[in-house]
Protein backbone atom coordinates (compact mmCIF):
# COMPACT_ATOMS: atom_id res chain seq x y z
CA UNK A 1 0.00 0.00 0.00
CA UNK A 2 1.39 3.45 -0.83
CA UNK A 3 1.96 5.94 1.98
CA UNK A 4 -0.90 8.36 2.51
CA UNK A 5 1.15 11.30 1.33
CA UNK A 6 1.97 9.34 -1.77
CA UNK A 7 -1.65 8.35 -2.15
CA UNK A 8 -2.82 11.94 -2.02
CA UNK A 9 -0.16 12.93 -4.53
CA UNK A 10 -1.28 10.15 -6.81
CA UNK A 11 -4.92 11.05 -6.28
CA UNK A 12 -4.24 14.69 -7.08
CA UNK A 13 -2.65 13.69 -10.38
CA UNK A 14 -5.67 11.58 -11.18
CA UNK A 15 -8.03 14.29 -9.96
CA UNK A 16 -6.70 16.48 -12.72
CA UNK A 17 -8.26 14.10 -15.20
CA UNK A 18 -11.69 14.70 -13.73
CA UNK A 19 -14.19 16.73 -15.77
CA UNK A 20 -14.60 20.08 -14.09
CA UNK A 21 -16.71 23.13 -14.63
CA UNK A 22 -15.27 26.37 -13.30
CA UNK A 23 -18.30 28.13 -11.89
CA UNK A 24 -17.64 31.84 -12.29
CA UNK A 25 -21.02 33.04 -11.02
CA UNK A 26 -20.76 33.98 -7.32
CA UNK A 27 -22.83 31.78 -5.03
CA UNK A 28 -24.00 33.26 -1.76
CA UNK A 29 -24.09 30.42 0.72
CA UNK A 30 -26.72 30.00 3.43
CA UNK A 31 -24.05 30.75 6.04
CA UNK A 32 -23.61 34.23 4.52
CA UNK A 33 -20.26 33.70 2.83
CA UNK A 34 -19.89 33.84 -0.93
CA UNK A 35 -17.91 31.47 -3.15
CA UNK A 36 -16.99 32.19 -6.76
CA UNK A 37 -14.73 30.79 -9.46
CA UNK A 38 -15.01 27.38 -7.90
CA UNK A 39 -14.61 23.95 -9.47
CA UNK A 40 -17.59 21.64 -9.84
CA UNK A 41 -16.52 18.13 -10.83
CA UNK A 42 -18.96 16.04 -12.83
CA UNK A 43 -19.32 13.04 -15.07
CA UNK A 44 -21.79 12.15 -17.81
CA UNK A 45 -22.85 8.84 -19.34
CA UNK A 46 -24.67 8.19 -22.60
CA UNK A 47 -25.46 10.84 -25.18
CA UNK A 48 -27.62 13.92 -25.04
CA UNK A 49 -30.00 13.63 -28.00
CA UNK A 50 -30.71 16.46 -30.45
CA UNK A 51 -33.97 17.40 -28.72
CA UNK A 52 -32.13 17.50 -25.41
CA UNK A 53 -35.03 15.70 -23.76
CA UNK A 54 -33.28 12.59 -22.46
CA UNK A 55 -31.20 14.07 -19.63
CA UNK A 56 -31.34 12.53 -16.18
CA UNK A 57 -29.59 14.24 -13.28
CA UNK A 58 -28.43 12.00 -10.46
CA UNK A 59 -27.65 13.41 -7.01
CA UNK A 60 -25.19 11.35 -4.99
CA UNK A 61 -25.36 10.37 -1.34
CA UNK A 62 -23.06 11.23 1.59
CA UNK A 63 -20.06 9.18 0.55
CA UNK A 64 -20.82 9.00 -3.17
CA UNK A 65 -19.27 10.91 -6.03
CA UNK A 66 -19.91 11.75 -9.66
CA UNK A 67 -18.82 8.30 -10.88
CA UNK A 68 -22.25 6.72 -10.98
CA UNK A 69 -21.48 3.71 -13.14
CA UNK A 70 -18.67 2.05 -15.08
CA UNK A 71 -15.28 2.11 -13.40
CA UNK A 72 -14.43 4.95 -11.07
CA UNK A 73 -11.12 6.21 -12.53
CA UNK A 74 -9.84 7.34 -9.14
CA UNK A 75 -10.56 4.23 -7.08
CA UNK A 76 -10.67 1.72 -9.95
CA UNK A 77 -13.80 0.31 -8.34
CA UNK A 78 -17.29 0.03 -9.80
CA UNK A 79 -19.41 3.18 -9.87
CA UNK A 80 -21.67 3.42 -6.81
CA UNK A 81 -24.95 2.96 -8.71
CA UNK A 82 -23.83 0.42 -11.28
CA UNK A 83 -26.84 -1.73 -10.31
CA UNK A 84 -29.27 0.87 -11.63
CA UNK A 85 -27.37 2.93 -14.20
CA UNK A 86 -25.62 1.72 -17.35
CA UNK A 87 -26.27 0.21 -20.77
CA UNK A 88 -29.46 -1.88 -20.57
CA UNK A 89 -29.94 -1.06 -16.88
CA UNK A 90 -33.04 0.52 -15.26
CA UNK A 91 -31.60 3.93 -16.12
CA UNK A 92 -30.40 2.89 -19.55
CA UNK A 93 -27.42 4.91 -20.73
CA UNK A 94 -28.04 3.69 -24.29
CA UNK A 95 -31.21 5.72 -24.15
CA UNK A 96 -30.65 8.42 -21.56
CA UNK A 97 -27.97 11.00 -20.86
CA UNK A 98 -27.00 10.68 -17.22
CA UNK A 99 -25.30 13.52 -15.37
CA UNK A 100 -23.87 13.54 -11.87
CA UNK A 101 -21.85 16.21 -10.09
CA UNK A 102 -19.70 15.89 -7.01
CA UNK A 103 -21.29 17.98 -4.23
CA UNK A 104 -19.45 21.03 -2.98
CA UNK A 105 -17.89 20.10 0.33
CA UNK A 106 -16.96 16.75 -1.22
CA UNK A 107 -13.54 15.43 -2.13
CA UNK A 108 -13.75 14.20 -5.70
CA UNK A 109 -12.78 17.40 -7.51
CA UNK A 110 -15.48 19.88 -6.48
CA UNK A 111 -14.71 22.73 -4.11
CA UNK A 112 -14.28 21.24 -0.65
CA UNK A 113 -12.27 21.48 2.56
CA UNK A 114 -9.27 19.90 0.83
CA UNK A 115 -9.29 22.60 -1.91
CA UNK A 116 -6.79 25.43 -1.89
CA UNK A 117 -7.93 28.49 0.00
CA UNK A 118 -7.06 31.42 -2.31
CA UNK A 119 -6.49 33.68 0.69
CA UNK A 120 -3.92 31.49 2.41
CA UNK A 121 -2.74 29.38 -0.55
CA UNK A 122 -3.19 26.38 1.70
CA UNK A 123 -5.96 23.77 1.89
CA UNK A 124 -9.05 25.16 3.64
CA UNK A 125 -9.47 22.57 6.37
CA UNK A 126 -11.96 24.02 8.86
CA UNK A 127 -11.74 27.44 7.21
CA UNK A 128 -14.04 26.03 4.57
CA UNK A 129 -17.50 27.57 4.99
CA UNK A 130 -20.25 25.40 6.43
CA UNK A 131 -22.49 24.44 3.54
CA UNK A 132 -26.09 23.29 3.26
CA UNK A 133 -28.02 20.95 0.98
CA UNK A 134 -29.44 24.05 -0.70
CA UNK A 135 -25.91 25.34 -1.38
CA UNK A 136 -24.99 21.98 -2.95
CA UNK A 137 -28.03 22.09 -5.20
CA UNK A 138 -27.64 25.71 -6.24
CA UNK A 139 -24.00 25.05 -7.13
CA UNK A 140 -25.17 22.41 -9.60
CA UNK A 141 -27.53 24.72 -11.50
CA UNK A 142 -24.65 26.11 -13.55
CA UNK A 143 -23.84 22.63 -14.78
CA UNK A 144 -27.23 22.25 -16.48
CA UNK A 145 -26.72 25.63 -18.08
CA UNK A 146 -23.24 24.57 -19.20
CA UNK A 147 -24.60 21.37 -20.76
CA UNK A 148 -27.40 23.30 -22.48
CA UNK A 149 -30.25 21.51 -20.73
CA UNK A 150 -33.36 23.60 -20.14
CA UNK A 151 -35.48 20.85 -18.67
CA UNK A 152 -34.39 17.49 -17.32
CA UNK A 153 -36.40 14.42 -18.21
CA UNK A 154 -35.83 13.27 -14.67
CA UNK A 155 -33.81 13.97 -11.56
CA UNK A 156 -33.20 11.27 -9.01
CA UNK A 157 -31.16 10.36 -5.97
CA UNK A 158 -31.22 8.21 -2.87
CA UNK A 159 -30.53 9.13 0.75
CA UNK A 160 -28.77 12.54 0.78
CA UNK A 161 -29.23 12.46 -3.01
CA UNK A 162 -32.98 12.38 -2.38
CA UNK A 163 -32.71 15.36 -0.05
CA UNK A 164 -30.82 17.32 -2.70
CA UNK A 165 -33.53 16.37 -5.15
CA UNK A 166 -36.36 17.61 -2.90
CA UNK A 167 -34.45 20.85 -2.46
CA UNK A 168 -33.83 21.04 -6.21
CA UNK A 169 -37.56 20.67 -6.95
CA UNK A 170 -38.49 23.29 -4.35
CA UNK A 171 -35.83 25.78 -5.52
CA UNK A 172 -36.16 25.16 -9.27
CA UNK A 173 -39.77 24.00 -9.82
CA UNK A 174 -39.49 24.12 -13.63
CA UNK A 175 -36.20 22.34 -14.15
CA UNK A 176 -37.31 18.70 -14.01
CA UNK A 177 -40.19 17.00 -15.79
CA UNK A 178 -40.09 14.20 -13.22
CA UNK A 179 -38.36 13.40 -9.96
CA UNK A 180 -37.64 10.17 -8.11
CA UNK A 181 -36.55 10.78 -4.51
CA UNK A 182 -35.50 7.45 -3.00
CA UNK A 183 -35.16 6.45 0.66
CA UNK A 184 -34.88 10.00 1.95
CA UNK A 185 -36.49 12.53 4.23
CA UNK A 186 -37.55 16.16 4.08
CA UNK A 187 -35.75 16.86 7.35
CA UNK A 188 -33.17 15.10 9.49
CA UNK A 189 -34.64 13.42 12.58
CA UNK A 190 -33.04 13.47 16.04
CA UNK A 191 -31.79 9.94 15.40
CA UNK A 192 -30.30 10.94 12.03
CA UNK A 193 -28.50 13.86 13.66
CA UNK A 194 -27.32 11.67 16.55
CA UNK A 195 -25.78 9.12 14.19
CA UNK A 196 -24.03 11.86 12.23
CA UNK A 197 -22.73 13.37 15.45
CA UNK A 198 -21.32 9.97 16.39
CA UNK A 199 -19.46 9.89 13.08
CA UNK A 200 -18.14 13.41 13.55
CA UNK A 201 -17.06 12.80 17.12
CA UNK A 202 -15.18 9.69 16.03
CA UNK A 203 -13.20 11.78 13.54
CA UNK A 204 -12.61 14.64 15.97
CA UNK A 205 -11.46 12.25 18.70
CA UNK A 206 -8.63 11.04 16.47
CA UNK A 207 -5.53 13.07 17.48
CA UNK A 208 -4.35 13.03 13.86
CA UNK A 209 -7.41 15.10 12.93
CA UNK A 210 -5.86 18.10 14.76
CA UNK A 211 -8.78 20.47 14.29
CA UNK A 212 -8.90 19.66 10.61
CA UNK A 213 -5.30 20.75 10.05
CA UNK A 214 -4.20 17.26 9.06
CA UNK A 215 -4.69 18.36 5.43
CA UNK A 216 -1.64 20.59 5.70
CA UNK A 217 0.46 17.60 6.68
CA UNK A 218 -0.86 15.27 3.98
CA UNK A 219 -2.06 12.76 6.53
CA UNK A 220 -5.53 11.45 7.29
CA UNK A 221 -7.19 10.63 10.66
CA UNK A 222 -7.62 7.06 9.53
CA UNK A 223 -8.84 5.56 12.77
CA UNK A 224 -11.48 8.16 13.44
CA UNK A 225 -12.68 8.19 9.85
CA UNK A 226 -12.89 4.38 9.80
CA UNK A 227 -15.06 4.38 12.94
CA UNK A 228 -17.26 7.08 11.39
CA UNK A 229 -17.76 4.83 8.39
CA UNK A 230 -18.57 1.84 10.59
CA UNK A 231 -21.36 3.83 12.26
CA UNK A 232 -22.72 4.57 8.82
CA UNK A 233 -22.57 0.96 7.72
CA UNK A 234 -24.56 -0.23 10.71
CA UNK A 235 -27.28 2.29 9.91
CA UNK A 236 -27.42 1.21 6.26
CA UNK A 237 -28.31 -2.39 7.13
CA UNK A 238 -31.41 -3.73 8.83
CA UNK A 239 -31.28 -5.78 12.01
CA UNK A 240 -32.70 -8.79 10.19
CA UNK A 241 -30.45 -8.34 7.17
CA UNK A 242 -27.40 -8.14 9.39
CA UNK A 243 -28.43 -11.22 11.35
CA UNK A 244 -28.96 -13.18 8.14
CA UNK A 245 -25.70 -12.03 6.59
CA UNK A 246 -23.44 -12.46 9.60
CA UNK A 247 -25.30 -13.99 12.52
CA UNK A 248 -22.72 -15.04 15.10
CA UNK A 249 -20.43 -16.52 12.46
CA UNK A 250 -16.74 -16.38 13.26
CA UNK A 251 -14.15 -14.94 10.92
CA UNK A 252 -12.00 -17.78 9.56
CA UNK A 253 -11.56 -19.41 12.93
CA UNK A 254 -13.03 -22.37 14.78
CA UNK A 255 -13.48 -20.75 18.16
CA UNK A 256 -13.17 -17.49 20.08
CA UNK A 257 -9.63 -16.19 20.35
CA UNK A 258 -10.24 -14.64 23.75
CA UNK A 259 -8.83 -11.38 22.43
CA UNK A 260 -10.11 -8.18 20.88
CA UNK A 261 -9.25 -9.15 17.34
CA UNK A 262 -12.11 -9.41 14.87
CA UNK A 263 -13.47 -12.78 16.00
CA UNK A 264 -16.89 -12.23 14.46
CA UNK A 265 -17.55 -11.82 10.76
CA UNK A 266 -19.56 -8.70 11.42
CA UNK A 267 -16.55 -7.10 13.13
CA UNK A 268 -14.31 -8.02 10.27
CA UNK A 269 -16.83 -6.60 7.80
CA UNK A 270 -17.05 -3.28 9.63
CA UNK A 271 -13.26 -2.99 9.93
CA UNK A 272 -12.86 -3.75 6.26
CA UNK A 273 -15.50 -1.19 5.26
CA UNK A 274 -14.03 1.38 7.63
CA UNK A 275 -10.44 1.09 6.47
CA UNK A 276 -11.33 0.80 2.78
CA UNK A 277 -13.19 4.10 3.12
CA UNK A 278 -10.18 6.08 4.36
CA UNK A 279 -8.43 5.32 1.07
CA UNK A 280 -10.98 7.26 -0.91
CA UNK A 281 -12.61 9.85 1.31
CA UNK A 282 -11.61 12.93 3.24
CA UNK A 283 -12.41 13.22 6.96
CA UNK A 284 -13.22 16.92 6.84
CA UNK A 285 -15.59 16.28 3.94
CA UNK A 286 -17.50 13.87 6.17
CA UNK A 287 -17.83 16.62 8.78
CA UNK A 288 -19.07 19.17 6.28
CA UNK A 289 -21.45 16.90 4.41
CA UNK A 290 -23.03 15.35 7.52
CA UNK A 291 -23.52 18.89 8.87
CA UNK A 292 -25.32 19.87 5.67
CA UNK A 293 -27.61 16.87 6.10
CA UNK A 294 -28.35 17.74 9.72
CA UNK A 295 -29.25 21.31 8.82
CA UNK A 296 -31.65 20.06 6.16
CA UNK A 297 -35.27 20.83 6.96
CA UNK A 298 -37.16 21.75 3.82
CA UNK A 299 -40.32 22.79 5.67
CA UNK A 300 -38.35 25.40 7.62
CA UNK A 301 -37.51 27.25 4.41
CA UNK A 302 -41.14 27.92 3.60
CA UNK A 303 -43.86 29.59 5.62
CA UNK A 304 -46.63 27.05 5.62
CA UNK A 305 -44.21 24.14 5.73
CA UNK A 306 -43.64 21.32 3.35
CA UNK A 307 -46.92 21.76 1.46
CA UNK A 308 -45.85 25.28 0.58
CA UNK A 309 -42.43 23.98 -0.55
CA UNK A 310 -44.13 21.93 -3.23
CA UNK A 311 -46.75 24.49 -4.23
CA UNK A 312 -47.37 24.78 -7.96
CA UNK A 313 -45.21 21.76 -8.71
CA UNK A 314 -45.58 20.55 -12.28
CA UNK A 315 -42.94 17.88 -11.71
CA UNK A 316 -44.20 14.30 -11.68
CA UNK A 317 -42.94 12.54 -8.57
CA UNK A 318 -42.27 8.93 -7.74
CA UNK A 319 -41.25 8.38 -4.12
CA UNK A 320 -39.71 5.04 -3.22
CA UNK A 321 -39.03 3.71 0.27
CA UNK A 322 -37.74 0.39 1.60
CA UNK A 323 -39.66 -1.45 4.29
CA UNK A 324 -36.60 -2.29 6.46
CA UNK A 325 -34.92 1.12 6.14
CA UNK A 326 -34.71 2.53 9.68
CA UNK A 327 -32.49 5.48 8.73
CA UNK A 328 -35.01 7.12 6.39
CA UNK A 329 -38.15 5.20 7.17
CA UNK A 330 -41.26 4.53 5.15
CA UNK A 331 -42.96 7.12 7.38
CA UNK A 332 -40.34 9.77 6.51
CA UNK A 333 -40.95 9.08 2.84
CA UNK A 334 -44.73 8.99 3.21
CA UNK A 335 -44.66 12.41 4.86
CA UNK A 336 -43.22 13.72 1.59
CA UNK A 337 -46.00 11.97 -0.33
CA UNK A 338 -48.63 13.50 1.96
CA UNK A 339 -47.21 17.00 1.47
CA UNK A 340 -47.09 16.52 -2.29
CA UNK A 341 -50.66 15.26 -2.26
CA UNK A 342 -51.79 18.20 -0.17
CA UNK A 343 -50.18 20.58 -2.65
CA UNK A 344 -51.95 18.82 -5.52
CA UNK A 345 -48.78 17.53 -7.17
CA UNK A 346 -48.66 14.49 -9.44
CA UNK A 347 -47.18 11.89 -7.11
CA UNK A 348 -46.72 8.13 -7.11
CA UNK A 349 -45.36 6.15 -4.21
CA UNK A 350 -44.11 2.62 -3.77
CA UNK A 351 -42.74 0.83 -0.74
CA UNK A 352 -40.37 -1.97 -1.67
CA UNK A 353 -40.55 -4.91 0.73
CA UNK A 354 -37.00 -6.01 1.54
CA UNK A 355 -34.71 -6.98 4.44
CA UNK A 356 -31.75 -5.10 3.05
CA UNK A 357 -32.32 -1.81 4.87
CA UNK A 358 -31.29 1.64 3.67
CA UNK A 359 -28.61 0.13 1.41
CA UNK A 360 -31.36 -1.39 -0.78
CA UNK A 361 -31.27 1.47 -3.26
CA UNK A 362 -27.66 0.59 -4.12
CA UNK A 363 -28.25 -3.14 -4.41
CA UNK A 364 -29.64 -5.45 -7.03
CA UNK A 365 -33.20 -5.27 -5.68
CA UNK A 366 -35.37 -6.49 -8.58
CA UNK A 367 -38.72 -4.95 -7.52
CA UNK A 368 -37.02 -1.60 -6.97
CA UNK A 369 -35.16 -1.61 -10.27
CA UNK A 370 -38.29 -2.69 -12.13
CA UNK A 371 -40.29 0.16 -10.62
CA UNK A 372 -37.53 2.61 -11.46
CA UNK A 373 -37.35 1.44 -15.08
CA UNK A 374 -41.14 1.37 -15.57
CA UNK A 375 -41.50 4.91 -14.31
CA UNK A 376 -38.63 6.41 -16.29
CA UNK A 377 -39.59 4.72 -19.54
CA UNK A 378 -43.24 5.77 -19.26
CA UNK A 379 -42.30 9.30 -18.25
CA UNK A 380 -40.00 9.59 -21.29
CA UNK A 381 -42.99 8.83 -23.54
CA UNK A 382 -45.03 11.50 -21.76
CA UNK A 383 -42.25 14.07 -21.95
CA UNK A 384 -41.81 13.53 -25.69
CA UNK A 385 -45.58 13.65 -26.29
CA UNK A 386 -45.88 16.85 -24.30
CA UNK A 387 -43.05 18.44 -26.28
CA UNK A 388 -44.70 17.41 -29.56
CA UNK A 389 -47.91 19.20 -28.54
CA UNK B 1 -66.56 -13.69 -16.77
CA UNK B 2 -65.64 -11.67 -13.72
CA UNK B 3 -63.47 -9.62 -16.04
CA UNK B 4 -66.37 -8.92 -18.38
CA UNK B 5 -68.53 -7.76 -15.51
CA UNK B 6 -65.72 -5.55 -14.28
CA UNK B 7 -65.52 -4.02 -17.73
CA UNK B 8 -69.25 -3.40 -17.70
CA UNK B 9 -69.01 -1.83 -14.27
CA UNK B 10 -66.11 0.39 -15.32
CA UNK B 11 -68.10 1.47 -18.37
CA UNK B 12 -71.02 2.50 -16.13
CA UNK B 13 -68.66 4.39 -13.82
CA UNK B 14 -67.03 6.13 -16.79
CA UNK B 15 -70.47 7.14 -18.07
CA UNK B 16 -71.32 8.67 -14.70
CA UNK B 17 -68.28 10.96 -14.74
CA UNK B 18 -68.06 14.19 -16.73
CA UNK B 19 -64.97 14.92 -18.83
CA UNK B 20 -61.94 16.91 -17.64
CA UNK B 21 -62.42 16.21 -13.95
CA UNK B 22 -60.03 15.13 -11.18
CA UNK B 23 -60.67 11.60 -9.97
CA UNK B 24 -59.17 9.50 -7.17
CA UNK B 25 -59.57 5.76 -7.66
CA UNK B 26 -59.36 4.11 -4.24
CA UNK B 27 -58.25 0.50 -4.58
CA UNK B 28 -57.34 1.11 -8.21
CA UNK B 29 -55.97 -2.41 -8.83
CA UNK B 30 -53.88 -2.65 -12.00
CA UNK B 31 -55.15 0.73 -13.20
CA UNK B 32 -57.71 -0.53 -15.76
CA UNK B 33 -60.38 1.94 -14.67
CA UNK B 34 -57.89 4.81 -14.44
CA UNK B 35 -56.70 4.04 -17.97
CA UNK B 36 -60.28 4.00 -19.25
CA UNK B 37 -61.13 7.29 -17.54
CA UNK B 38 -57.96 8.92 -18.82
CA UNK B 39 -58.53 7.84 -22.41
CA UNK B 40 -62.30 8.31 -22.68
CA UNK B 41 -62.93 11.23 -20.38
CA UNK B 42 -59.58 13.01 -20.27
CA UNK B 43 -59.79 12.69 -16.52
CA UNK B 44 -56.83 13.59 -14.31
CA UNK B 45 -56.52 10.37 -12.36
CA UNK B 46 -54.80 9.32 -9.15
CA UNK B 47 -54.85 5.85 -7.66
CA UNK B 48 -54.47 4.37 -4.20
CA UNK B 49 -53.56 0.68 -4.10
CA UNK B 50 -52.33 -1.73 -1.45
CA UNK B 51 -50.86 -4.50 -3.59
CA UNK B 52 -47.26 -3.91 -4.69
CA UNK B 53 -47.59 -5.79 -7.98
CA UNK B 54 -50.63 -3.73 -8.91
CA UNK B 55 -48.78 -0.55 -7.98
CA UNK B 56 -45.96 -1.56 -10.28
CA UNK B 57 -48.41 -2.28 -13.09
CA UNK B 58 -49.92 1.20 -12.72
CA UNK B 59 -46.48 2.82 -12.79
CA UNK B 60 -45.66 0.75 -15.87
CA UNK B 61 -48.80 2.13 -17.52
CA UNK B 62 -47.72 5.65 -16.58
CA UNK B 63 -50.55 6.11 -14.10
CA UNK B 64 -49.91 8.01 -10.87
CA UNK B 65 -50.49 5.68 -7.96
CA UNK B 66 -49.79 5.74 -4.26
CA UNK B 67 -49.11 2.50 -2.47
CA UNK B 68 -51.17 2.49 0.68
CA UNK B 69 -54.10 1.20 2.65
CA UNK B 70 -57.42 3.01 2.21
CA UNK B 71 -58.49 1.93 5.68
CA UNK B 72 -55.70 3.88 7.36
CA UNK B 73 -54.21 6.29 4.84
CA UNK B 74 -57.01 8.35 3.35
CA UNK B 75 -56.19 11.14 5.81
CA UNK B 76 -53.33 12.23 3.51
CA UNK B 77 -55.75 13.61 0.92
CA UNK B 78 -57.03 17.12 1.64
CA UNK B 79 -60.74 18.05 1.82
CA UNK B 80 -62.49 18.28 -1.53
CA UNK B 81 -59.21 17.77 -3.38
CA UNK B 82 -60.94 15.63 -6.03
CA UNK B 83 -64.11 16.11 -8.06
CA UNK B 84 -64.88 12.42 -7.75
CA UNK B 85 -63.61 9.59 -5.60
CA UNK B 86 -64.27 6.09 -6.92
CA UNK B 87 -64.42 2.97 -4.78
CA UNK B 88 -65.12 -0.19 -6.72
CA UNK B 89 -66.40 -3.22 -4.82
CA UNK B 90 -64.22 -2.85 -1.75
CA UNK B 91 -66.37 -1.04 0.83
CA UNK B 92 -67.49 -4.37 2.27
CA UNK B 93 -63.88 -5.44 2.86
CA UNK B 94 -62.99 -2.64 5.29
CA UNK B 95 -63.03 -3.05 9.05
CA UNK B 96 -64.83 0.25 9.40
CA UNK B 97 -66.69 0.95 6.15
CA UNK B 98 -68.57 3.87 7.64
CA UNK B 99 -65.33 5.64 8.56
CA UNK B 100 -63.87 5.00 5.10
CA UNK B 101 -67.03 6.30 3.46
CA UNK B 102 -66.92 9.47 5.55
CA UNK B 103 -63.36 10.02 4.37
CA UNK B 104 -64.30 9.46 0.73
CA UNK B 105 -67.08 12.04 1.04
CA UNK B 106 -64.61 14.45 2.66
CA UNK B 107 -61.99 14.06 -0.11
CA UNK B 108 -64.34 14.08 -3.09
CA UNK B 109 -67.04 16.54 -4.06
CA UNK B 110 -68.90 13.41 -5.14
CA UNK B 111 -68.30 9.72 -4.60
CA UNK B 112 -68.95 6.79 -6.91
CA UNK B 113 -69.21 3.56 -5.01
CA UNK B 114 -70.05 0.09 -6.23
CA UNK B 115 -71.17 -2.80 -4.05
CA UNK B 116 -71.65 -6.48 -4.79
CA UNK B 117 -75.35 -6.97 -4.04
CA UNK B 118 -76.06 -9.57 -1.37
CA UNK B 119 -79.74 -9.20 -2.24
CA UNK B 120 -79.27 -10.69 -5.74
CA UNK B 121 -81.71 -13.56 -6.22
CA UNK B 122 -79.04 -16.21 -6.72
CA UNK B 123 -77.43 -15.23 -3.44
CA UNK B 124 -80.78 -15.34 -1.65
CA UNK B 125 -81.78 -18.72 -3.06
CA UNK B 126 -78.41 -20.34 -2.26
CA UNK B 127 -78.83 -19.42 1.37
CA UNK B 128 -82.56 -20.21 1.42
CA UNK B 129 -82.53 -23.57 -0.37
CA UNK B 130 -79.09 -24.94 0.35
CA UNK B 131 -78.54 -23.37 3.76
CA UNK B 132 -74.98 -22.52 2.75
CA UNK B 133 -73.11 -19.26 2.42
CA UNK B 134 -73.55 -18.23 -1.20
CA UNK B 135 -70.69 -18.51 -3.68
CA UNK B 136 -71.32 -16.65 -6.94
CA UNK B 137 -69.24 -15.11 -9.69
CA UNK B 138 -69.36 -11.74 -7.93
CA UNK B 139 -68.77 -13.35 -4.53
CA UNK B 140 -66.33 -16.15 -5.34
CA UNK B 141 -64.85 -16.83 -1.87
CA UNK B 142 -65.89 -19.26 0.84
CA UNK B 143 -66.93 -18.08 4.31
CA UNK B 144 -63.53 -18.74 5.84
CA UNK B 145 -61.37 -16.94 3.30
CA UNK B 146 -63.59 -14.14 2.08
CA UNK B 147 -62.18 -10.62 2.41
CA UNK B 148 -65.77 -9.38 2.67
CA UNK B 149 -66.52 -8.45 6.27
CA UNK B 150 -69.58 -6.25 5.84
CA UNK B 151 -71.79 -7.56 3.06
CA UNK B 152 -74.89 -5.54 2.28
CA UNK B 153 -77.63 -5.31 -0.30
CA UNK B 154 -78.49 -2.45 -2.62
CA UNK B 155 -81.48 -1.77 -0.39
CA UNK B 156 -79.28 -1.71 2.72
CA UNK B 157 -76.97 0.86 1.20
CA UNK B 158 -79.92 2.88 -0.03
CA UNK B 159 -81.36 3.00 3.49
CA UNK B 160 -77.92 3.68 4.97
CA UNK B 161 -77.53 6.79 2.80
CA UNK B 162 -81.01 7.95 3.87
CA UNK B 163 -80.20 7.50 7.53
CA UNK B 164 -76.87 9.30 7.29
CA UNK B 165 -78.24 12.15 5.19
CA UNK B 166 -76.03 11.21 2.27
CA UNK B 167 -77.40 12.60 -0.96
CA UNK B 168 -78.01 9.87 -3.57
CA UNK B 169 -77.70 11.40 -7.02
CA UNK B 170 -77.99 8.27 -9.08
CA UNK B 171 -78.03 4.50 -8.66
CA UNK B 172 -77.32 2.03 -11.45
CA UNK B 173 -77.90 -1.71 -11.18
CA UNK B 174 -75.76 -4.07 -13.24
CA UNK B 175 -76.71 -7.62 -14.21
CA UNK B 176 -74.45 -9.34 -16.74
CA UNK B 177 -74.35 -6.82 -19.60
CA UNK B 178 -77.62 -5.08 -18.71
CA UNK B 179 -77.80 -1.89 -16.70
CA UNK B 180 -80.79 -0.07 -15.26
CA UNK B 181 -81.43 3.00 -13.18
CA UNK B 182 -82.62 2.29 -9.65
CA UNK B 183 -84.98 4.56 -7.74
CA UNK B 184 -87.11 4.21 -4.62
CA UNK B 185 -90.00 2.97 -6.82
CA UNK B 186 -88.23 -0.01 -8.33
CA UNK B 187 -85.85 -0.70 -5.44
CA UNK B 188 -87.39 -4.01 -4.33
CA UNK B 189 -87.26 -5.59 -7.77
CA UNK B 190 -83.86 -4.17 -8.74
CA UNK B 191 -82.46 -5.32 -5.41
CA UNK B 192 -83.44 -8.83 -6.50
CA UNK B 193 -82.09 -8.71 -10.05
CA UNK B 194 -78.88 -6.66 -9.84
CA UNK B 195 -75.54 -8.29 -9.22
CA UNK B 196 -73.82 -4.98 -8.54
CA UNK B 197 -75.12 -1.61 -7.45
CA UNK B 198 -73.31 1.58 -8.42
CA UNK B 199 -74.10 4.68 -6.36
CA UNK B 200 -73.27 8.28 -7.14
CA UNK B 201 -73.47 10.10 -3.82
CA UNK B 202 -72.38 13.35 -2.21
Amino acid sequence: MPSLAGLFFWMNIKLEKIKKLEVAKPLKLDCGKTIKDFPLAYETYGKLNDNKDNAILVFHALTGDQFVTGTNPITNKEGWWITAVGPGKAIDTNKYFVICANVIGGCMGSLGPRSMNPDTKKPYGLDFPVITIKDMVRAQESLLEHLGIKKLLCATGGSMGGMQLLQFCATFPDKAFSAIPIACSSSHSAQNIALNELARQAIMADPVWDNGKYVLKNVQPKNGLAVARMVGHISYLSEKGMQEKFGRKLQEKADYEFSFNADFQVESYLRHQGYAFVERFDANSVLYITRAMDYFDLSKQFKGGLVEAFKNQKTKFLIISFSSDWLYTTKDNKDIVIALNASGADVSYSEIITDKGHDSFLLNEPQFLKTLKSFIDSIYEKFRNEKRI
Amino acid sequence: MKNLEMKKEFKVIADLLPINTRVLDVGCGDGSLMNLLKKEKNVEVRGLELNQENVQECIHKGLPVIQGNAETELHQFPDKSFDYVVLSQTLQAFYEPEKVLKNLLRIGKSVVISIPNFGFWKVRTKLLFFGKMPITKTLPNTWYNTPNLHMCTIKDFFNFCDEKNINIKKVVGVNEDKTSTISKNNLEIKNLFSKVGIFLIS
